[in-house]
């Protein structure tokens, strides 16, 4: 009984907030660029009216049309249920959960481009394309980071990887980790969530022909994976777990606050870098995480 | 002291890998001043406890020379040639960029193995050494422009200067002066070189140099 309070406890937590994030992210932007801006609850709004709307299918599409979205989801909160919140710990915790967790956010990602191939159009596989290829990149990025984490921490779950912090490497992995939640969210540097012309996007051009709630899933899908990478950035780099429980909660909170705000920041401040320019700045990335890891190492065999 | 120092190496080895990241002149240029700067913090932290005059005096110099002096130099040649700053790489950036990173883990691996003295085994003094090193040799042999290949050598440069900062103790400051003095007067000379492969072929780059006939 307790487990299943828990379990919603958390669900509720993690599907009833992450639409906020985009919300603030755009009133940082609105802020910066001297406008209102949109209210910070749009996305709610959107999904709502979303949900109530109609599909659109095309005729040559499969099943996988609509199926591609909804797995992705499920997939993405399961990882919410293996994260740690902080001190609340994860719903469920156990040796190797990370590699669980790293092939959860790849089945979404292979779902998402799935489903963008689903109705034939060029613009979608190219956009699907480029997400799967920017994708290695990251995904080595992210492994590297993951390595440094449970090398610094002996340890292969989440729970005991995030509670110390990353040690003398941390800045090294919080960078790294940041140009990893920036390429895997399709902020600015790498895609600009804005903008509408099929050549230049990236996750926006695979969603082109999904309509009302499957779109709606998709939408709240990104916003989780959003949450997700800045509460796994925040643990890695503060020690959460070594502070008293609301200093850990309120610590966490306001880490991915600023992590949010940094991100419209950079949306602001920063232009989308030519195609050419973004492995290099995903490899940067890659071996920001991987001198993580070599700190740890040698900090650790000392 | 030491920790401080380590700190500043690895910002050092950042530099390297931004140097070799870098894909316009001004930017190439600037981390090789910044890297110059650092260096030159170096002998004041190291040699905190006895410090003496001619110290402060030969880490201003080499904060100056390698901060200001040369990169000015580098970009007075720049504006002078009036060339672009795209750099053209030889090497792409993406691989050289790893293969910076693997020379700088190889040199981090060699370091370990090598007989060093127990005061400098602490340290990352002969990695950071290596790595610039071999970052410099990387920046010579992949970039096609006079300009970026000057950066090259100045930043192998700072790699032999780390070397020489373990014999501290050893190696009068006269040396050190006297290297700064070299380098300073021979990117001078370059500049003037740049400014005369610009005028005579229309571009800076080195590899038309090697269709020179009699």
């Amino acid at each position: 009984m307790n487990l299943i309070i828990n379990v919603i406890f958390r669900l509720a937590i993690w599907l009833l907030l992450a639409p906020l994030l985009p919300g603030i992210i755009n009133k940082v932007k609105a802020w910066v660029a001297g406008r209102r801006g949109p209210p910070v609850l749009q996305l709610y709004y959107d999904l709502a009216k979303l949900w109530q709307k109609g599909v659109v299918i095309s005729t040559l599409a499969s099943p996988g049309f609509i199926a591609g979205p909804a797995i992705a989801w499920i997939a993405l909160v399961g990882t919410t249920m293996l994260m740690p919140l902080g001190p609340l710990g994860s719903a469920l915790s156990f040796r190797g959960d990370v590699l669980l967790l790293i092939y959860l956010l790849a089945l979404a990602r292979f779902c998402t481009a799935w489903a963008a191939m689903e109705t034939g159009s060029a613009f979608e596989g190219m956009g699907a394309a480029r997400e799967v290829s920017y994708a290695v990149l990251a995904e080595a990025a992210i492994i590297a980071a993951v390595l440094s984490l449970s090398v610094q921490s002996e340890s292969l779950s989440l729970v005991t990887m995030l509670s110390p912090s990353a040690g003398a490497g941390a800045v090294l992995l919080g960078a790294g980790l940041f140009i990893v939640l920036l390429a895997e969210n399709c902020r600015v540097p790498f895609d600009d969530p804005n903008t509408h012309l099929e050549l230049t996007m990236i996750h926006e051009v695979m969603v082109l022909d999904h309509s009302g709630p499957p779109l709606a899933v998709i939408l709240h899908g990104a916003s989780l994976k959003l949450l997700l990478f800045s509460v796994l950035l925040v643990q890695a780099v503060l020690p959460l777990g070594q502070w008293p429980f609301f200093a850990a909660a309120g610590a966490l909170a306001a880490g991915v606050l600023i992590v949010i705000v940094g991100v419209g920041l950079v949306e602001s401040l920063l232009a989308r870098f030519a195609f050419r320019r973004v492995p290099l700045l995903l490899t940067t990335a890659f071996l920001l995480c991987l001198f993580a890891l070599l700190v740890a190492w040698k900090g650790g065999s000392q | 002291m030491n920790e401080t120092l380590n700190l500043l190496i690895g910002l050092a080895m950042g530099l390297n890998l931004l140097a070799l990241g870098s894909s316009r002149l001004p930017s190439l240029i600037r981390a090789v001043s910044v890297q110059g700067m650092v260096l030159g913090i170096m002998p004041v932290i190291i040699e905190h406890a006895g410090l003496d005059w001619r110290i402060l005096l030969v880490a201003f110099a080499t904060m100056v020379g390698k901060g200001l002096v040369i990169p000015g130099l580098l970009r007075r040649a720049m504006r002078a040639a009036n060339i672009d700053r795209e750099i053209e790489p030889f090497i792409g950036f993406v691989p050289s960029l790893l293969l910076g990173a693997g020379g700088t883990i190889a040199a981090m691996a060699l370091a370990r193995a090598l007989p060093l003295l127990p005061e400098h085994a602490k340290m990352l003094l002969v990695p950071g050494a290596i790595a610039s090193v071999l970052t410099g040799f990387i920046l010579l042999i992949g970039r096609v422009k006079a300009i970026s290949q000057v950066c090259g050598y100045l930043i192998l440069e700072n790699g032999i200067y780390l070397f020489g900062l373990l014999l501290i103790h050893a190696t009068p400051l006269l040396v050190e002066s006297g290297i700064l003095l070299d380098i300073t007067v021979g990117v001078f000379v370059i500049g003037i070189i740049v400014d005369r492969i610009q005028r005579a072929f229309d571009s800076l780059d080195t590899r038309k140099l090697t269709t020179l006939r009699e």
